[in-house]
């Protein structure tokens, strides 16, 4: 039996939603339908009335979610796509995530986002939009890279007091299988050293993780060894298990799907340079996608975000110094 | 029809309705010394950050707060002085709020118009208008989900806010899942400088309600008796399963937008016309008129008011200001998940 990086968020949800009366899910085609990706499918079956179909409204979904939190109840809200979550932007930064901080009220609400880019997907189904969330207090962003943290931060991200925006990679939906779903996991905050190495550090999370270990098994042929660190959460951000991973090999380049100005890698490198410059043999590097909205056709795609083949060109520059 | 309430009222009116028009008006009278209070500090430098007064809103924001039931859900605006008086809020914890006591519901950490007790039911405002709207869905989705039946929750918005994405969205949201909700509209003529006919073309606000198949309710804003009927109207339907309820009642703000606003703006012909009426003076008529009470003793609750007033605000100005060095700076409440910085170490 194999189950993939979708049915592992599909059996998460079913999980949660058969051990705890208290959550819910709501969502545009949710319902019966089962969900543009099919991540809910025959929930609502299962659990009559628990898995409801929303209206075309971003913002009074997240609102009923607000809502729902403090009466008790454990939303999990999917967006169809991320790109659409930031007509639901007001209602996540300034209702779910400074509830807390305001009045004490936890706000433990789960924000499913579809994200990241798909051959033909284009600009408006494509994007990667974790920074932004990161950027704002009282949140915590998730972006599982495997079938077993799909299953288990998904798990995770309901049972934690606070608004979660988990991002889920629409191109490891299908492409990711595993052999079955884990029974035990690294918390929520941990980063995971995907593949050990001693040559450079390289920092990927998601989809990029995969990406980044088809260059490490690269330039493992010409005799360079790539330790690959999955952050797996993108805040909190594990900047021990960064800090140490460049200490072994006093060199880092940080990659993500999202664009290039901010974010995920500038964050990571800034630390690093503020609190390890020391450990650093060589300027630290990042790449991104480029800096336009992500193009539809795929021979566009496949040059707008980091390939395998990128990371592996980026890797060399920084190994050669 | 709602006018002669106030002109002739009928006989035999209940005592019931004679001591809810009291006990409003009462609540009318704090809200209005409350936010005069608030002025005064304002101008004497003694708060922090803005002033949102409510006169002239007195009446009709009472009206949905002593309609509601204290297991009821409340998410008001910044003109409901009156209304949180009437769902429960303490003269104490509405000074609380605006002096930054660290004792208040907020900590210091919000001010002003934005506080509240969620987990009493009494939601406390964002600034994005129209955003609460949603939110009192969700718990009155909530309490259906766990069972709890007979539950309304009310919020209040003003002219502008019709205009938000956020007020379509959650309208239609409570209308698809049918909550019993009630949306009180105060059309009160001015979005800070912005009058009404830049906001919205249609003929009254209330003709909006039939778009999301909801019941609409209009009322003159400045008759506490009118008011009183409407919004108690407006809850008992909802609570009996009638769906969500818009209430629209058209009044003028008689101050600025905030007290930093001269509201130069509005237009003299308003404040002349019967929307321009101090519903606070229409309500004290109206029970004089009644014989519900006298003029002394209506001056003897002034009296009475001021002094708790006055006592709650020297009360609170001896409370602790929040610390910046007690003060826990974590925006989250999982604290194995709280990321810290240089600023939290003290370096």
């Amino acid at each position: 039996m194999s189950i993939t990086y979708l049915e592992a968020v599909r059996e998460a949800q079913a999980h949660a939603l058969r051990d705890d009366p208290r959550v819910f899910i709501y969502g545009q085609d949710v319902g019966a339908f089962g969900g543009a990706f099919k991540a809910t499918k025959n929930l609502a079956r299962e659990f009559p009335g628990r898995v409801l179909d929303a209206p075309i409204s971003e913002d009074a979904m997240v609102g009923m979610a607000v809502g729902a939190a403090i009466e008790g109840l454990r939303p999990i809200v999917e967006m169809q796509f991320a790109d659409f979550s930031v007509v639901g932007f007001n209602q996540i930064v300034n209702q779910a995530a400074t509830l807390f901080w305001r009045t004490n009220v936890p706000c433990p609400i789960t924000i499913r986002l579809p994200f990241g880019g798909t051959e033909g997907g284009g600009p408006f189904h494509s994007q990667s939009i974790e920074a932004i969330y990161a950027h704002y207090p009282g949140l915590i962003v998730l972006t599982p890279a495997t079938v077993e943290d799909a299953y288990s931060m998904l798990l995770e991200a309901v049972a934690i007091d606070d608004p979660v925006i988990f991002c889920e990679h629409k191109f490891l939906y299908y492409h990711l299988k595993a052999e079955a779903l884990p029974s035990e996991a690294l918390p929520i905050g941990k980063a995971r050293i995907a593949r050990e190495g001693r040559d450079l550090t390289v920092v990927a999370y998601s989809a990029m993780v995969h990406e980044a270990l088809a260059a490490a098994a690269e330039l493992s042929a010409e005799g360079w060894e790539i330790e690959v660190v999955d952050l797996r959460s993108v805040k909190p951000l594990d900047t021990d298990t960064i800090m140490a991973s460049v200490a072994r090999t006093g060199r880092l380049l940080c990659v993500g799907e999202s664009w290039p100005w901010g974010g995920v890698t500038a964050e990571i490198i800034a630390r690093v340079a503020s609190e390890g410059f020391g450990l650093l043999d060589v300027p630290p590097q990042r790449l991104n996608a480029r800096d336009t909205p992500v193009p539809y056709h795929p021979n566009l795609w496949m040059a707008h975000r980091p390939t395998a083949r990128a990371i592996a060109a980026s890797a060399r520059k920084t190994l050669r110094r | 029809m709602l006018h002669t309430v106030l002109d002739t009222p009928p006989v035999g009116e209940t005592k019931a309705a004679r001591d809810q028009t009291l006990a409003a008006y009462r609540l009318m009278l704090t809200a209005r010394l409350l936010d005069d209070k608030y002025a005064a500090l304002y101008r004497g430098g003694k708060i922090h950050g803005g002033v949102f007064l409510g006169r002239g809103q007195e009446a009709l924001s009472v009206a949905i707060g002593i309609s509601l039931k204290k297991t009821d859900i409340f998410a008001p605006l910044i003109r409901d002085a009156a209304g949180r008086l009437a769902f429960g809020e303490t003269v104490v914890d509405a000074i609380r709020t605006y002096l930054g006591s660290a004792l208040g519901p907020m900590r210091g950490r919000d001010g002003n118009v934005h506080r509240g007790r969620p987990l009493e039911g009494y939601l406390p405002m964002v600034s994005h208008l129209g955003a609460m709207i949603s939110v009192v869905n969700g718990t009155l989705f909530a309490r259906r989900l766990k069972g709890v039946s007979g539950t309304v929750g009310a919020t209040c918005l003003g002219d502008g806010a019709t205009s938000t994405g956020a007020f379509h969205e959650a309208l239609n949201q409570a209308a698809v899942e049918k909550l019993p909700l009630v949306l009180v509209v105060a059309d009160n003529q001015y979005a800070y400088s912005t009058p009404t006919s830049r906001q919205f073309v249609c003929e009254d606000l209330a003709d909006k309600a039939s778009g999301y198949g909801v019941a609409a309710h209009s009322v003159d804003g400045t008759d506490l008796v009118a008011c009183l009927k409407t919004a108690g109207e407006a809850v008992a339907r909802a609570r009996s399963g009638g769906g969500p309820q818009l209430i629209v009642a058209r009044l003028l703000r008689l101050c600025g937008h905030g007290e930093h606003d001269d509201s130069h703006y509005i237009d003299p012909k308003l404040k002349t016309s019967p929307l321009g009426r101090d519903c606070l003076k229409v309500a004290e008529e109206f029970l004089l008129r009644q014989q519900w009470a006298d003029s002394a003793t209506l001056e003897g609750w002034r009296t009475e008011v001021v002094r708790e007033i006055e006592d709650a605000v020297a009360q609170v100005r001896r409370e602790p200001a929040p610390d910046p060095y007690d003060e826990k700076w974590q925006a989250i409440s999982s604290r194995h998940l709280i990321e810290l910085h240089d600023e939290d170490s003290g370096s």
